[in-house]
């Protein structure tokens, strides 16, 4: 089976503290780490090809230094890797990104799945998955905790909804987005950095994907952000002082004084 | 494309390269530098003290689809016959933003067996509802929905529309705005009309929520957007309101790929955090899994479910469903109660939206206070029973 993951660089914020002043990130030395559901990913697609056999690209858009999360992906195992990196990539929505990621998977012969993570952490759409998926005519199933069945005709899984979770048959070639349940990623190998640290990552943009420059980066997006703001930190906060009991007594009726608990049942 | 530095007027203050969200900003030589990881928001022009940033227009491809785009509409999903709280929530909104435009309010429902269900949406503000029923769409197939939806737009060409941010929303929703070819806005917390422009305002948490970000989709139609569950308000239900249904036939060549063999609604442990009014998490301060026994009493005391954070999850003190944060489920309730969770910031992404935060720990400088609107120092096996004592008194059942 021929696999396609799709990985994002993002800021790692398991570094990132907030501002206590501002609740706003302060970003002074973060690390730039693979986005944490794309390990789940990775880790699905390690598990797939040890069952049925086959190939993984990890394939990434980002500026040049993200070629790193493709040799991080390198280490973890996968075979080959495809950066997508142009200037005129830059202030891509999620539209404009699926152009760019479809049309990279349109020019590799015979991929059978794409499997994306649920979400990046940095953006939160969860949008990019579910778009290559329709820009590239191919059946999807988002939200996959589990495989139940993994052939090179068809997968079964179970697909994690909001008051539990259906089981879906996938015929491929398809798309998976995958949440953390599928299962937790394994530590790079030994021999995986090996070749990691000596892989050159192939790099093409937006000529070489046959796209001209309006229909990616933010020319090609249709939405705009028009306006940043930070969050209001919404009333007022405070320490409830004195004996533990005496304030757990004193935040019962604070909280029944302003309706945010009701005592009729 | 980035913003334009006026070097001269720069005075190297490094304002902007803070207030930056993208990280496209630096100093050097006490001048203002700007990368590609510009997205023109603008942030740095607002507060640049000397006028020095200037955001220049991007040229788009013409798209005159906003001409002739007429009405507000909400995608009325449903799972097993059950419409989620969020579509009461969207038709609230959807209404409010369709009399500000002066327009309809309508709602696609896509589903199988959907006897009433028009009626629901009428009486909860929709004007129109266009129904598709049809056993190929008994269950969540993301390609044939997206095929009925997107026929549905095309021919009908809503200026705006709504969707749940839900799991099903977040899985067709995107296809959808992909087959119709226009923007889409993930997982909005506020929405509103800029009048002179009859465009919608879609503001969303970033980075975590850490920034918000207003967004807009100033040409392709209809302009679309996810929105968090329990944060727009529900409009007032008026039974017997009437409406006009619009039937909506498949094609014969409609055919899902995907085949859903099994839906399975867990009723085992019902864990749902995203639509709970309360919530009750405990993290590593409970010292072991036995902690989450007062853990649960107090949950059931509020009527609220119980979370939990990774760190005990991991140890398998609890099971993941009851995650809330970053790799769990995001939450807003009206009320969160932190106890022995010292508050790691993939935590509080999952949580800091939540109406009112209580939090209980033994650190002082926990950063989970930073956020709590009230904050007790304190052992919680101290402080919950006299919460839970002072809840049985004010309830009458004695202490």
């Amino acid at each position: 089976m021929n696999i396609v993951v799709c990985i994002k660089q993002v800021p790692d914020t398991a570094h990132v503290r907030l501002d206590p002043e501002t609740h706003t990130l302060k970003r002074e030395g973060v690390k730039s780490i693979i986005n944490p559901f794309d390990l789940f990913a990775l880790e699905a697609a390690l598990r797939i090809r040890e069952q049925v056999g086959g190939s993984i690209i990890a394939l990434s858009m980002g500026p040049p230094q993200a070629a790193e999360v493709i040799k991080e992906a390198i280490g973890y195992g996968v075979d080959e890797g495809l950066l997508l990196s142009d200037r005129a990539f830059a202030g891509a929505d999620t539209w404009a990104t699926t152009a760019a990621l479809a049309a990279a998977i349109g020019q590799i012969k015979g991929v059978d799945l794409i499997v994306c993570g649920k979400q990046a952490v940095d953006g939160d759409t969860a949008q990019v998955g579910p778009g290559i998926a329709q820009r590239l005519g191919r059946p999807q199933v988002a939200f996959v905790k589990a495989f139940r069945e993994v052939s090179d005709q068809r997968l079964v899984v179970e697909r994690q909804m909001d008051d539990g979770f259906d089981v879906v048959a996938l015929p491929l070639p398809g798309l998976i987005t995958v949440v953390r349940e599928v299962g937790e990623p394994r530590p790079p190998s030994l021999k995986g950095k090996m070749r990691a640290k000596k892989y050159q990552v192939p790099v093409k943009g937006a000529a070489e994907l046959g796209l001209a420059p309006e229909q990616v980066g933010l020319a090609g997006s249709y939405t705009q952000v028009v306006k940043v703001f930070a969050p209001q930190a919404a009333g007022e906060r405070r320490r409830l002082e004195g004996p533990p009991q005496q304030a757990g007594t004193q935040v019962v009726d604070l909280l029944v004084d302003n309706q945010i608990i009701m005592l009729g049942s | 494309m980035v913003v334009i530095i006026d070097q001269e007027l720069c005075t190297g203050c490094g304002e902007c390269v803070e207030a930056c969200p993208f990280e496209a900003l630096s100093l050097e030589n006490d001048k203002a530098q700007v990368n590609d990881a510009c997205t023109l928001c603008g942030a740095c022009a607002d507060i640049c003290p000397t006028g020095a940033i200037t955001v220049p227009e991007v040229e788009r491809a013409a798209d005159d689809r906003a001409a002739g785009a007429q009405g507000v509409w909400v995608f009325a999903e449903q799972r097993q016959g059950v419409m989620p709280e969020v579509v009461a929530e969207l038709l609230g909104q959807g209404r409010r933003l369709a009399d500000e435009l002066g327009v309809e309010l309508g709602a696609v429902l896509l589903g199988h067996g959907l006897d009433g269900k028009a009626g629901e949406l009428f009486a909860l503000g929709a004007d129109v509802v266009y129904m598709a029923d049809d056993e190929r769409l008994a269950a969540l197939n993301d390609d044939i929905y997206t095929q009925v939806l997107a026929r549905v737009i095309n021919e009908h060409r809503p200026e705006v529309l709504l969707a749940g941010a839900t799991s099903l929303g977040r899985s067709l929703i995107p296809r959808v705005a992909t087959a119709v070819a226009t923007g889409l806005t993930a997982d909005c917390t506020g929405l509103a009309i800029d009048p002179e422009k009859r465009l919608l305002l879609q503001t969303r948490p970033a980075f975590g929520g850490n920034i918000m970000a207003t967004i807009i989709c100033p040409q392709a139609r209809p302009q679309m957007a996810t929105v968090r569950p329990r944060v727009m308000k529900q409009g007032p239900r008026q039974e017997g309101r009437q409406g006009r249904l619009v039937q909506v036939a498949l094609n014969a060549g409609d055919q899902a790929r995907t085949q859903v063999l099994e839906v399975v609604q867990e009723l085992e442990e019902q864990v749902n955090l995203t639509g709970a009014e309360v919530v009750v998490t405990g993290g590593r301060g409970l010292g072991g899994p036995e902690g989450f026994e007062l853990v649960r009493k107090l949950a059931t005391a509020l009527g609220g479910v119980v979370g939990a954070t990774r760190g005990t999850v991991d140890a398998g003190w609890i099971g993941h469903a009851h995650q809330v944060g970053q790799t769990g489920r995001t939450v807003s309730p009206k009320l969160y109660v932190a106890l022995g969770v010292s508050g790691a910031v993939q935590h509080m992404v999952g949580m800091q939206s939540s109406d009112n935060i209580v939090a209980v720990n033994t650190d002082p400088n926990a950063p989970i206070f930073s956020i709590a609107h009230y904050g007790i120092v304190g052992d919680l096996y101290e402080v919950v029973p006299a919460m839970l004592d002072r809840l049985a008194e004010l309830r009458g059942q004695g202490a």
